[in-house]
């Protein structure tokens, strides 16, 4: 009996000893997108990498991307898991800052794909000279519109700020509401906003202002809010859109009462859903404003990072190079319908993104968004103007003064 | 004789402290659960928030465990002085207060009209108790819609008296207007008396149910005796029925004040504090927005604004306590 029970326990330790030693091949991944699309993406990632690394075993979950953001605060502290999403940019700061994510400079230094290929997005990824984390997808901003309304006006895509100014003029004679958007979430009145700063001042006023380094006073800034105000005029949006959300804006766009959208390419798919055919729809770049101005875009991306307190970060580095490979992020971003940050991937064959691709590559910068490179207390404020402005141009000086106190406060 | 006597004491002395103290201690035994939870999950995070509004904090901790945050005094306080949001968040929450009061006429006024013997009463109360059931959230969803310009009851109605449909490039049905029609969620003005609205459709209805529990306690002597003596409308409603409805007005009103300071969920549904710089904010809603919403992270100021409405409430309950010691104290 006794030496039953002494075997038992020799076989229990051994157990644990191995359960131990397999622990040290085992990469924890949290993932943030439940939607069909990028949760298949994800995981053929998933089973591609344990094939090429039969030694590694990955657990991955996959949260809701709104709850992990409120995780991802409490998770980095206590109980990290190797590998995490979040967003490039001004919104990881605050994790840097803190220092709860893996300086992963090394990796790009060293792994030649890394380092010669994604030479665009490198410094959305990069803070403080490091780089923190790998970029698996992005996607292009732009005008969406309705190619069989712009048909029967025979219009053409509008190259510059006068171009579109007349398309607009051409449309609301034909009973056509140029632009719809909804911004109750505020966030699609930045991406406005953006354009037309990038189209009007480029790229590094664009840094400079996020960055806090020109006030919103500055005469630079109150041009694009002048041109913003002349784009309201002439190429009205939708009523009622601080009542809606991006979604909602589809309805008056799918029925043909509004024939331009600027948006990013994930609306694509809800103008389908919306009853709309590929023919029907297309895209162009924001047409160019400042005459000669070198081209910026708009590209979000989505990225992997190393939290400092991760277990297993050999295995999570051996993930992150696999993953930045062409072919890898090339078969990804075809299964979710979004662009591959690696330069040397094949794209997706849907006209959008080919479009995208074309325009993202050639783009002189790549800027991750309003409310990823500004820090989360100005973004608010502002986003929060931009909607102001839109509904009544004329509190333009309040508006500025407001936003000129808060950026004092906030990069003080 | 003496034997047992000394038996007796003896055990009285060997009984141990818990069964001398049994009387004493027993309550507090049941009492310890309810006492311990009530700390840890009321008490002390009270003292936390207040604690936490001295200090600037995103919210994180270093990997070592160490806190981020910042002492800063009363800077929190200072800053909310100056901050347009916050006073603009404190005037709707009068504005809520005041309003939400309606709930307490308007409930008494349906639960009067209901209280009569109809056929099938039971069922038309129930109805008139139905929007209180319903989640706020849903109250709230349901509401954006009906304000809906384009497609809730208010835009149909716009659209059957100033608009005309016309046939779009497209050749679908769309409409046109002469008068553009009103959005009032979109409206800085107008769209917190639009939540408020929305928010007093469940609240009457359970002003209602108080009063008509209310009305079945009312003595039928004092009503008949009065009637005799010749008293009817508002002078029997105002001299005879509501000094006997006292209970549940009291009762009503608690209720109302404390659905006004919670009001967060219609706010969050229906506008998410826009449109505009927070036109529609509330206290609750600000404090969640600061802290803990997407763009939040200022975990010192949200908690200073959570200590602003815990002051606001404080008085409002001492000022409830003190009226229910007094009212136990006069019987």
């Amino acid at each position: 009996m006794l030496q039953k029970t002494r075997k038992f326990l020799t076989a229990t330790a051994i157990s644990l000893f191995a359960t131990t030693s397999a622990f040290a091949g085992e990469l924890n991944i949290i993932f943030d997108d439940t939607n069909p699309g990028p949760k298949a993406g994800f995981e053929a990632a998933v089973a591609a990498f344990e094939k090429a690394h039969p030694e590694v075993t990955v657990n991955a979950s996959i949260n809701d991307r709104e709850a992990h953001k409120t995780a991802i605060g409490n998770f980095l502290t206590a109980e990290a898991p190797d590998l995490t999403t979040w967003y490039p940019g001004n919104r990881m700061g605050p994790f840097v800052d803190a220092g709860l994510f893996t300086d992963i400079s090394d990796l790009w230094a060293s792994d030649p794909n890394l380092s010669e290929n994604f030479n665009a997005i490198k410094p959305t990824m990069t803070r403080d000279g490091k780089q923190w984390g790998v970029p698996y997808s992005y996607y292009q901003w732009g005008v969406y519109y309705r190619k069989d309304i712009f048909d029967k006006l025979n219009l053409s895509e509008p190259k510059t700020w006068d171009e579109l100014l007349g398309a607009c003029d051409t449309m609301k004679e034909a009973g056509v509401t140029p632009f719809t958007i909804g911004t109750k979430f505020l966030w699609t009145a930045a991406g406005v906003f953006d354009y037309l700063n990038l189209r009007t001042n480029g790229y590094d006023v664009h840094n400079d202002l996020t960055g806090g380094k020109i006030a919103y006073s500055d005469p630079r800034i109150q041009k694009t809010f002048a041109n913003w105000k002349t784009m309201l005029e002439r190429c009205s949006f939708v009523s009622n859109h601080s009542t809606m959300s991006w979604q909602d804006a589809l309805s008056p766009f799918a029925n043909g009462d509004a024939a331009m959208y600027v948006m990013g390419n994930f609306a694509v798919s809800g103008m389908k859903d919306a009853g709309l055919t590929e023919e029907q729809i297309d895209y162009f770049q924001f047409p160019e404003i400042t005459p000669g101005l070198a081209r910026a875009e708009e590209a979000p991306a989505d990225a992997f990072f190393i939290p400092a307190k991760a277990k297993n970060k050999e295995d999570a580095l051996k993930f992150l190079a696999f993953i930045s490979r062409p072919e890898v992020l090339a078969e990804w971003n075809k299964t979710i319908g979004q662009l591959p940050p690696n330069a040397k991937s094949e794209v997706g064959d849907s006209k959008f993104l080919q479009e995208g691709f074309a325009t993202l590559s050639t783009a002189a910068g790549l800027a991750q968004f309003y409310d990823r490179d500004a820090p989360a207390e100005m973004a608010k404020a502002g986003m929060e103007g931009f909607q102001q402005f839109m509904n009544d141009p004329s509190k333009l000086d309040e508006i500025t003064a407001r936003l000129d106190a808060v950026q004092k406060e906030v990069y003080k | 004789m003496a034997l047992s006597s000394s038996l007796e004491n003896r055990e009285f002395e060997n009984r141990t402290f818990f069964q001398r103290n049994r009387m004493a201690i027993v309550p507090w035994v049941f009492l310890l659960p309810a006492v311990l939870f009530f700390l840890v999950y009321v008490i002390i995070p009270i003292f936390q928030s207040l604690w936490i509004s001295l200090y600037e904090w995103d919210g994180l901790y270093r990997p070592d465990g160490t806190w981020t945050a910042q002492w800063v005094g009363f800077e929190n306080y200072a800053k909310l002085w100056t901050d347009e949001k916050f006073w603009t968040s404190l005037r709707n929450n009068i504005a809520w207060l005041l309003l939400f009061m309606l709930a307490v006429p308007m409930g008494l006024f349906i639960a009067l009209f209901l209280n009569q013997t109809v056929t099938g009463m039971r069922f038309y109360k129930s109805l008139f108790f139905f929007p209180f059931v319903i989640s706020q959230v849903v109250v709230g969803l349901i509401f954006g819609w009906f304000y809906n310009p384009e497609f809730g009851v208010v835009g149909q109605i716009w659209k059957f008296l100033f608009c005309e449909e016309v046939i779009n490039i497209v050749g679908n049905v769309s409409t046109r207007c002469s008068v553009e029609p009103p959005a009032l969620l979109a409206s800085e003005e107008y769209a917190t008396y639009g939540i408020i609205a929305a928010g007093l459709w469940p609240q009457i209805a359970y002003c209602m149910i108080l009063y008509l529990t209310g009305l079945n306690n009312v003595s039928p002597d004092q009503i008949e005796a009065a009637r005799i003596d010749g008293a009817k409308g508002w002078r029997m409603l105002w001299h005879v029925v509501l000094p006997q409805l006292k209970p549940a007005t009291f009762i009503a009103v608690v209720v109302t004040v404390i659905g006004a300071l919670r009001s967060f969920d219609m706010v969050a549904i229906m506008t998410a504090g826009g449109p505009g710089v927070g036109s529609t904010n509330v206290l609750a809603y600000y404090m969640y927005e600061a802290a803990l919403s997407e763009f939040g992270f200022r975990y010192g100021y949200g908690s200073a604004i959570a200590s602003v409405l815990f002051m606001i409430m404080l008085m409002y309950i001492s000022y409830f306590l003190f009226r229910m010691y007094q009212d136990e104290r006069g019987r």
